[in-house]
């Protein structure tokens, strides 16, 4: 079926569902690429006009990649909730838009509608929407998942401690990890991205970690973020894994080319519950994503990155994660070329993850060969905090030594939970005010008197 | 006079080359930090622009005749932006290789970072090639991803390609080298999943021989299991050939 939209002289034909998404995105690098974007502004505009009056239905009859052979459509088509979806079920993409934004759309009416919207739905309303709109409807979303913390809450912004090593040297680790709790940071959970796959260093670290936990009480999960069949080998040799790492994206193909289906995510998921390691109904896994994987793997079908990246939130929902995020600059200039690029996904990845009932973060993040800086992260961070994100990264000085990238720091934690007056997990300020980091009037502000400089004297691995 | 504090873990620095204990004014950076951490951006990005010296790599190699290479992408801007054509051997280039039969073919690349192929890749490429493998002679390839590997290997009859590239530099780290072992590359067809990889080959990371001797050991198992990838694990790797490495 084709799409249309006659503007003045001009008459805009989009021959399918896919082409009309990608035409109506916002311009970015990776679609360019891909030779998807419109041709020009005024096309854009055409096609999103186009797209405002797409019934919703629309999507659950024509698959943008093929159900016979991509097992994440299978997926999408095969758990769609009809009843979920009754509510918005005559609406336009259009109306959709008008409807999230409005009143009536409550966080509660949200929630419900979830299991109802599919990815390609979530990434069509967002392309009619303003970077407010994606703030203002993602801010009445609420995703709460728990561990040891129980993470987004409205009014809390967590923060993954990342104390990454170039080697996976243990003491270096050790004091980096010290050093985030000391800024507050470490409710989200402790998560280091090993240098090398090895299933006997993650064991190593995974026993570490643990040991730091358990001495100081610390409420929080630990991950080592290996690929998922590393972290199946730690489980059998019976180490301490709390959650189950992979990056994901939106086809099947995408997915072989991170060495993933889903039969091997959910053997990982079973087994990571088999350890029993968590309080009942805790959620288990972590999954990372980020607009252009699916390109990069030259497994994209011929749809726009930000459709693609949605889709991958259906393969994160499967398994009801404890945490999920974008990795949103880190894939490099070739997909988000700038700053106001980088700015705009990790906002449109944030409220899609939302709408579709995942417990959404961001890594908010930029390479050295993009066109971006701190002045950038600094303007998504806000952004994405009054966006109700429920956790940021905490990367020592913001300097990832290992991945060789920019995330946000342990101090760019404590800025936007200050500027904005958002808490830590509860779980995890208890323990902040229990070993003086966190004061009186719940500033982080550890002092040498203070219990803190225990974990300092003893701490140190 | 200045209202900013060190933190009094200050000493844990020592553990680390991370920015920790950076010191505080109210929740913020101090100033010099803000600063320092200006300067290395600035430094990394003019690192992601610099150009190789293929001919001065050749010169250094020249023992083993290498050859020089281009992708398809012309010059630094169009492969920043273009990594297909990063992935695609020039047709000059592809003509210039001459096809043999071979175990493995070594492949030094720019990637993003070419001072990092320039100055670290030849240690490791030399160390690599005293081993007992039937080796092509080695390639330098301007403007590659590492993908392009896998025609190089290709067009060189090799069975394997170790690429070594420049990684994407980090503020701490503008010259860090990549090795990336594919057994039976296929353009087009080869993912990443296919690939095992050995990161952080650098000055305060993994030092050349360190890196070479994990490089080596997963040689010698995909040459026995015919395979790179997520199907090999370099645990087992390093069993074969030096279990004391593992932890």
């Amino acid at each position: 079926m084709s799409y249309a939209c006659a503007l003045g002289a001009s008459n805009y034909v989009f021959p399918d569902l896919r082409t009309l998404l990608a035409r109506a995105s916002p311009d970015r690098a990776g679609d360019r690429l891909a030779g998807l974007a419109a041709r020009s502004g005024e096309e854009r505009v055409a096609a999103r006009i186009a797209l405002a009056d797409v019934e919703l239905v629309r999507f659950l009859g024509e698959t943008l990649v093929p159900y016979e052979t991509d097992e994440v459509t299978r997926l999408i088509l095969d758990s769609h909730d009809r009843a979920a979806f009754a509510p918005v079920a005559s609406m336009t993409v259009g109306d959709f838009r008008d409807f999230l934004l409005s009143d009536e759309a409550s966080g509660r009416f949200l929630a419900a509608l979830a299991p109802g919207i599919t990815p390609e739905m979530a990434a069509a309303v967002s392309k009619l929407m303003r970077n407010q709109d994606l703030i203002a409807a993602a801010r009445k979303i609420s995703v709460v998942s728990r561990f040891r913390t129980t993470i987004g809450l409205p009014g809390r912004l967590s923060a993954r401690l990342q104390p990454n090593h170039p080697s996976d040297d243990l003491t270096g680790i050790g004091a980096a990890i010290l050093d985030g709790l000391m800024y507050g940071c470490g409710d989200a959970c402790i998560g280091i991205n090993p240098a090398t796959d090895s299933a006997a260093r993650a064991l190593l670290l995974l026993e570490r970690i643990d040991d730091l936990r358990l001495r100081f009480d610390i409420p929080t999960q630990s991950c080592v973020l290996a690929h998922v069949t590393t972290t199946l080998q730690v489980i059998a040799r019976g180490g301490p894994v709390d959650l189950v790492f992979q990056s994901v994206a939106g086809s099947e193909a995408a997915n072989r080319a991170f060495g993933v289906d889903l039969a091997l995510l959910d053997e990982a998921h079973s087994a990571v519950r088999g350890l029993n390691r968590a309080p009942q109904g805790a959620n288990l896994m972590y999954f990372e994503t980020g607009q252009g994987a699916a390109l990069s793997a030259g497994a994209h079908h011929g749809v726009d990155q930000q459709t693609m990246e949605a889709r991958a939130y259906a393969v994160a929902r499967r398994y009801s994660p404890l945490l999920v995020n974008t990795v949103v600059g880190f894939i490099g200039p070739e997909y988000l070329y700038d700053g106001k690029e980088i700015i705009r996904a990790g906002l449109e990845d944030h409220f899609c993850g939302k709408l579709l009932g995942l417990p959404m973060g961001a890594d908010v993040c930029y390479t050295n060969h993009a066109r971006a800086d701190q002045d950038d992260m600094d303007n998504l961070l806000t952004l994405l905090g009054v966006a109700g994100c429920a956790y940021v990264m905490g990367v020592p000085g913001a300097d990832d030594i290992m991945l060789g990238y920019q995330s946000t720091s342990y101090h760019d934690a404590l800025y936007v939970r200050r500027a904005l007056g958002l808490r830590p997990a509860p779980e995890f300020e208890s323990w902040l005010k229990t070993y003086e980091i966190m004061d009186a009037r719940a500033r982080v502000r550890p002092k040498l008197t203070g219990r803190s400089a225990k974990l300092l004297g003893r701490g140190a691995s | 006079m200045t209202s900013a504090q060190e933190d009094f873990w200050a000493f844990l620095r020592a553990a680390t080359p991370a920015r920790i204990a950076l010191g505080r004014t109210g929740d913020s950076l101090p100033t010099r930090r803000v600063l320092d951490f200006q300067l290395a951006h600035e430094q990394a990005r003019d690192a992601v622009h610099a150009e190789l010296d293929a001919d001065a790599l050749g010169e250094e190699l020249s023992a083993w005749t290498p050859a020089i290479v281009h992708s398809e992408a012309a010059d630094r801007t169009s492969f920043l932006q273009r990594p297909d054509l990063g992935r695609a051997l020039s047709p000059h280039s592809a003509k210039a290789l001459i096809p043999g039969n071979y175990d493995v073919t070594i492949v030094i690349a720019d990637g993003l970072s070419a001072a990092a192929a320039q100055t670290l890749a030849p240690t490791v490429c030399r160390m690599l090639l005293a081993q007992d493998f039937v080796f092509a002679p080695p390639v330098v390839a301007v403007q590659a991803r590492v993908a392009l590997g896998d025609e190089i290997a290709v067009a060189q009859g090799a069975r394997m390609v170790v690429m070594l590239i420049g990684e994407r530099p980090g503020l701490s780290a503008c010259r860090s080298l990549g090795a990336y072992v594919t057994f039976d590359p296929r353009p087009g067809v080869t993912t990443d999943a296919g690939r095992n990889c050995v990161s952080n080959i650098r000055p305060g990371g993994l030092s050349a021989e360190e890196a070479s001797s994990r490089i080596l050991a997963i040689m010698r198992l995909a040459q026995t299991i015919k395979a790179t990838g997520t199907r090999l694990k370099e645990d087992a790797a390093l069993a074969l050939t030096a279990p004391q490495n593992i932890s």
